[in-house]
């Protein structure tokens, strides 16, 4: 199978959709058409390609970890998204969402951020070009990632606290939509993850295709032409997870995605409807949406993003819950080892290979490395008591 | 179909008045059934019931505070519904909810259950017209009536179709943004009240920042009434108590009837 395009509905299987306010339908319709008009523009992409390789500086290289590899019993390789400018894989899909805010003559940009990496690559792009720029995020992110809040406001960025529900990813969310509702005239809502109304999931994860197929390739050249046996992602709302996927789904290789145990969506297996999207979410017998839990402000969010539900579904990828204190002996075993201080967001990743190593003895297993644990080193130095 | 809450808006409408549509937050309060029934007696035409939601992102603070504290106080939709079984309203009600709640019980079932307890609407503001279908049809079937959202970014030729598709009354939302008490009343109230009204005959209400009785009737002189919620939901966060509640709808059907 390949990652392709959804339904004109939105749709992934039976995921996906457009469950939005009223208000906001004509908006996420333009947004479509303008999307498709600009990805199918020769100049769109050469302008994009443009900033990808000068600003944020792509193509990320792959690295072999031979340290990391033999203390796990498998041939580990790292998609570096974490030498991306600003840190981690969300420039990419930042840097196409606001080309095309620009193109469709919007003057702002609001975006929701848990870790605080995409609102961050938010307020960079808004800088870069020149944009007005409104951040979300959640009290309790607000309190763990300091470091990000004042980067962002650094960057010219109004950093907007999430008062609401639980004050992480999910009441962030809630609120840019609400601020959108209101301001949809002028404001791109530059949704972070593959996830959202269409065409959120679709867009996204086609803005993050570079960062699969640039692994496709460089792991060919690497492996005389062969693919991995395992491409491994963590998945929060699963953007990089997408975008490493979208260039292994053809192949055999088989599509891991590592869900924090606190928010393991997929694992639970229950579809409902919420931002804008069906797909897998967490929730009591209700349908009240239950709160995440997990050490990674990035993946605390209790739903996934529908083309991940589809590919959970048909049996194309897996996706497998990991600990917070299996993530953080990865996240040293990382540093230790490689030099390579993970974002704890990745980390999840590792702490699958290190799980699931009798099953991935021998073989070789691809990480997206989507981020640097720079911002995560004052939470774990309260975690491991230094 | 036409269902309790149309013919009522209807016969308020043939009679030359100004139809009035407060909103109650479901299960806010012990005496929150009284409420509904002191709001009716006060002249409300039909009452929207809120079912509180986990994540209402159409709502603004004062529509989430009352959802909190009914959530937190153990309100379910299963305990909304047992609570208005066998009860006398008075005036037909429609349940205000979002898509989870309904899907998540499962649209035959929950528009079932709507039935089963007398309640003619529903209104799902983040299920659009692209989504509507798998849940209309359940709600059809089961003659439960849905309200459609009618919004100001909405193009000309997308009108029609939401009219087409509403049942009960059209929901016109008078402004870009979320609900709540404003100052004044948008100039988008009255012309997405003109726009509806030069499409369909059905009953045209405006709702999402009319908050005050002038503005009610202001907005109600294209339209066929109105939408009240935060200002009524507020008096029942100050524990105004059904009395309290009912005195400010009085007034909002006071003003509409002078006008």
């Amino acid at each position: 199978m390949t990652m392709t395009d959804p339904t004109t509905s939105g749709r992934f299987g039976d995921f996906g959709g457009m469950f939005v306010p009223e208000t906001l339908v004509p908006a996420c319709q333009e947004l479509e058409a303008a999307f498709r008009d600009a990805w199918g523009d020769p100049t769109f992409r050469s302008e994009l390609d443009h900033l990808l390789k000068t600003y944020a500086g792509r193509p990320s290289p792959l690295t072999v970890c031979n340290r990391l590899s033999e203390e796990l019993g498998c041939r580990i390789l790292f998609k570096r998204e974490d030498l991306n400018h600003t840190g981690s894989h969300k420039i990419n899909n930042v840097l196409g969402q606001t080309l095309l805010a620009k193109r469709m003559g919007k003057t702002r940009i609001i975006a929701e951020t848990g870790a605080g990496q995409h609102g961050v690559a938010s307020a960079t792009a808004a800088a870069l070009f020149g944009m007005d720029c409104v951040v979300y995020m959640g009290t309790v992110d607000i309190e763990r990632q300091k470091l990000n809040v004042f980067r962002m406001q650094l960057l010219g960025a109004e950093v907007r606290a999430a008062e609401t529900g639980s004050q992480t990813l999910k009441d962030a969310v809630n609120e840019a939509m609400r601020y959108w509702v209101a301001a949809v005239e002028d404001t791109h809502y530059c949704l972070g993850s593959v996830m959202g109304p269409h065409p959120y999931p679709w867009m996204v994860r086609e803005f993050h295709r570079v960062i699969g197929d640039e692994a496709r390739e460089q792991c060919a050249e690497l492996l005389d032409g062969g693919t991995p046996d395992y491409v491994v992602a963590c998945v929060g709302g699963g953007s990089n997870a997408a975008g490493i996927f979208a260039g292994f789904a053809d192949t055999d290789a088989q599509l891991i995605g590592a869900e924090p145990a606190g928010g393991a969506a997929v694992g639970r297996a229950v579809p409902g409807i919420v931002h804008g999207s069906k797909s897998y979410l967490m929730q009591d017998e209700w349908g009240q949406v239950l709160e995440a839990e997990s050490i990674s402000a990035g993946l605390d969010y209790p739903g996934i993003g529908p083309e991940h539900a589809h590919l959970a579904s048909i049996g194309r990828a897996r996706y497998e819950p990991v600990t917070d204190e299996e993530v953080v002996e990865a996240f040293q075993l990382c540093s230790r080892t490689e030099g390579i201080i993970p974002a704890l967001e990745s980390a999840h990743a590792l702490a699958w290979i290190a799980k699931q190593r009798d099953e991935v003895a021998g073989k070789t297993v691809l990480v997206n490395m989507s981020g640097r644990g720079d911002k995560d080193v004052n939470q774990m130095m309260d975690v491991l008591g230094a | 179909m036409t269902g309790a809450i149309e013919s009522a808006l209807r016969a308020r409408r043939d009679a030359g008045g100004k139809c009035l549509v407060p909103y109650i937050t479901g299960g806010l309060g012990a005496d929150w059934i009284q409420t509904l029934q002191a709001v009716a007696a006060a002249g409300a035409d039909v009452i929207e019931i809120g079912m509180p939601f986990s994540d209402p992102v159409m709502d603004g603070p004062t529509i989430q505070e009352a959802n909190d504290r009914a959530l937190e106080a153990g309100v379910t939709p299963q305990s909304i519904l047992d609570d208005l079984r066998g009860a006398d309203i008075g005036v037909p009600t429609a349940v205000m909810t979002y898509g989870n709640i309904a899907f998540h019980m499962g649209f035959e079932r929950f528009a079932q259950s709507l039935a089963a307890v007398d309640i003619s609407g529903c209104i799902l503001p983040d299920i659009p017209l692209e989504e509507v279908g798998a849940w209309a049809e359940a709600a059809d079937a089961a003659g439960v009536e849905t309200i459609m959202l009618a919004a100001p970014t909405a193009p000309d030729e997308r009108l029609p179709l939401i009219v087409e598709r509403s049942h009960g009354f059209v929901y016109g939302v008078g402004l870009l943004g979320i609900t709540g008490v404003r100052s004044e009343l948008a100039a988008s109230a009255v012309e997405i009240a003109r726009r509806l009204k030069a499409v369909t005959d059905k009953p045209v209400l405006v709702g999402v920042g009319v908050g005050t009785p002038e503005q009610a009737v202001e907005v109600s002189q294209v339209a066929d009434g109105v939408v009240v919620g935060s200002a009524v939901v507020q008096r029942m966060l100050e524990q105004a108590g059904p009395e309290g509640v009912a005195q400010l709808v009085g007034e909002f059907r006071a003003a509409l009837d002078a006008a």
